[in-house]
């Protein structure tokens, strides 16, 4: 029979569990709403960059003289991948799936022959890419968004890449993030960043007639170009940062939402036992005493 | 010809304006320029400065701008700045620190990362001329 004990101390240990994980997914609650909003309210710059971009390209007459980050580099021999994970675990899946695409892509790169790079951002990635990838891993850049995700971050980032880019470190960089779907669903993806593929759009009839308005560039088209490409790089990696915190929050809210439910499962469980053991024991002690007095 | 401009202010992290204006003086690269309805397309860089808002001749509101582009279709001006803030808004003492750092960052930049301390520096300059013509009184 189970002691009496061991069941109580189990289940005081399960609801400090509970305590703890139904706290984290509150503060992840409170988190994803205001992920949520910095999305949404960096979604028009984004928007217009795109615009602005397409514009620009649609009147570029050849890719010849374009910018080395729209043209790339005309080889294809080093890849960098920038997997985006979390600095802390306890969030279902979401490191896991960032980390199993960047396994593949990185297996799938090196089987064609290429040179596979790998750049971390947030610790979990590293801890799970170094035992098969260590020495692809360039650098690893942990507590990026401990608070969420802000420009300046993706800035520099942003300026860090296009650095290595200058100096050919790499020809190709695609960033592996997760997209923020719904608040339980995320999205592997893995846009390319360098060089940067032209929207497909501005190439089709274009449905914004203004698209393609013929514009007054100044100062002149290559100037922009160069201005507006490296900017561009920045956004987007501010983009997949946003969308990766919010996927985390959402994450995590998720499993711990799921861990509390578990751990009230396993307290009602135990709770029943405790309670027949305990019955069981009275009942025992009764049956000692009644028998007891019979004998006599 | 319409005879509003739609003005669009974004920065990465929000939208500041979306109005309409009479005028709209920006400051772009090759130099300020004004936008009036049914200016013709234009894409333009903007260097740090100041963007004023006309209202019926006067200037209603001014912004602190840097980084970024100016884009015009016919009726709208989009711009785009990595930085932006209200010019009453700008703090005078925080500015004068940024210059200050951003002296000392410039003077211990190498090769490599000049360009980028002097863009900063630039930026704060051009914040700190914008904090004080604001404080003369200028709306």
């Amino acid at each position: 029979m189970p002691n009496l004990k061991d069941l109580r101390v189990r289940i005081t240990s399960v609801t400090s569990t509970q305590k703890i994980t139904s706290a984290m997914k509150m503060v992840a609650a409170s988190k994803l709403r205001r992920a949520q909003v910095a999305a949404e309210e960096a979604r028009p710059y984004a928007d217009r960059m795109e615009r602005m971009l397409g514009a620009l390209t649609a009147s570029l007459p050849t890719m010849d003289g374009a910018p080395r980050l729209l043209a790339g580099t005309g080889a294809d021999k080093t890849h960098l991948l920038v997997a985006v994970t979390a600095d802390r675990g306890l969030c279902g899946g979401f490191n896991g799936s960032i980390v199993r695409e960047t396994r593949k892509r990185a297996n799938d790169l090196i089987r064609d022959g290429k040179t596979v790079k790998i750049l971390c951002v947030g610790r979990k990635g590293r801890d799970a890419l170094k035992r098969d990838f260590s020495a692809n891993i360039v650098d690893t850049l942990e507590n990026l968004m401990k608070t969420g995700a802000t420009f300046a971050v993706a800035r520099d980032l942003a300026g860090r890449l296009n650095a290595m880019f200058e100096a050919g470190e790499f020809d190709v960089c695609t960033v592996i993030f997760n997209h923020f779907k719904t608040v339980i669903s995320q999205e592997t993806t893995t846009p390319q960043l360098i060089p940067f593929p032209l929207p497909e759009a501005a190439d089709e009839a274009p449905t914004d007639a203004a698209a393609k308005a013929v514009y007054i560039m100044e100062p002149s088209e290559e100037e922009i170009l160069e201005e507006l490409l490296p900017r561009n790089l920045s956004v987007q990696i501010f983009r997949a940062l946003l969308e990766s915190f919010a996927s985390e929050q959402g994450a995590r809210m998720t499993a711990m939402d799921n861990a509390t439910r578990n751990a009230g499962d396993m307290i009602d469980d135990l709770t029943m036992t405790y309670n027949r053991t305990r019955q069981a024991y009275i009942t025992k002690e009764l049956i000692e005493i009644i028998s007891g007095a019979e004998a006599l | 010809m319409p005879d509003k401009v739609q003005l669009e202010l974004v920065a990465p992290d929000r939208l500041l304006i979306a109005e309409e204006a009479d005028m709209v003086v920006a400051p772009g690269g090759d130099g300020d320029f004004g936008i009036l309805p049914g200016h013709a397309p234009l894409l333009s860089t903007l260097r740090p400065g100041t963007m004023d808002i006309y209202q019926d001749g006067k200037i209603t509101q001014s912004f602190f701008v840097a980084g970024g582009f100016a884009e015009v279709t016919g009726e709208r001006l989009t711009l785009l700045a990595e930085e932006a803030m209200p010019v009453a808004e700008i703090d005078r003492a925080a500015a004068e620190d940024r210059l200050k750092s951003a002296r000392e960052a410039e003077a211990a930049a190498d090769e490599g990362t000049s360009k980028v301390a002097e863009a900063e520096r630039i930026t704060a300059e051009a914040m700190l001329a914008a904090a004080e013509s604001a404080g003369k009184g200028r709306t």
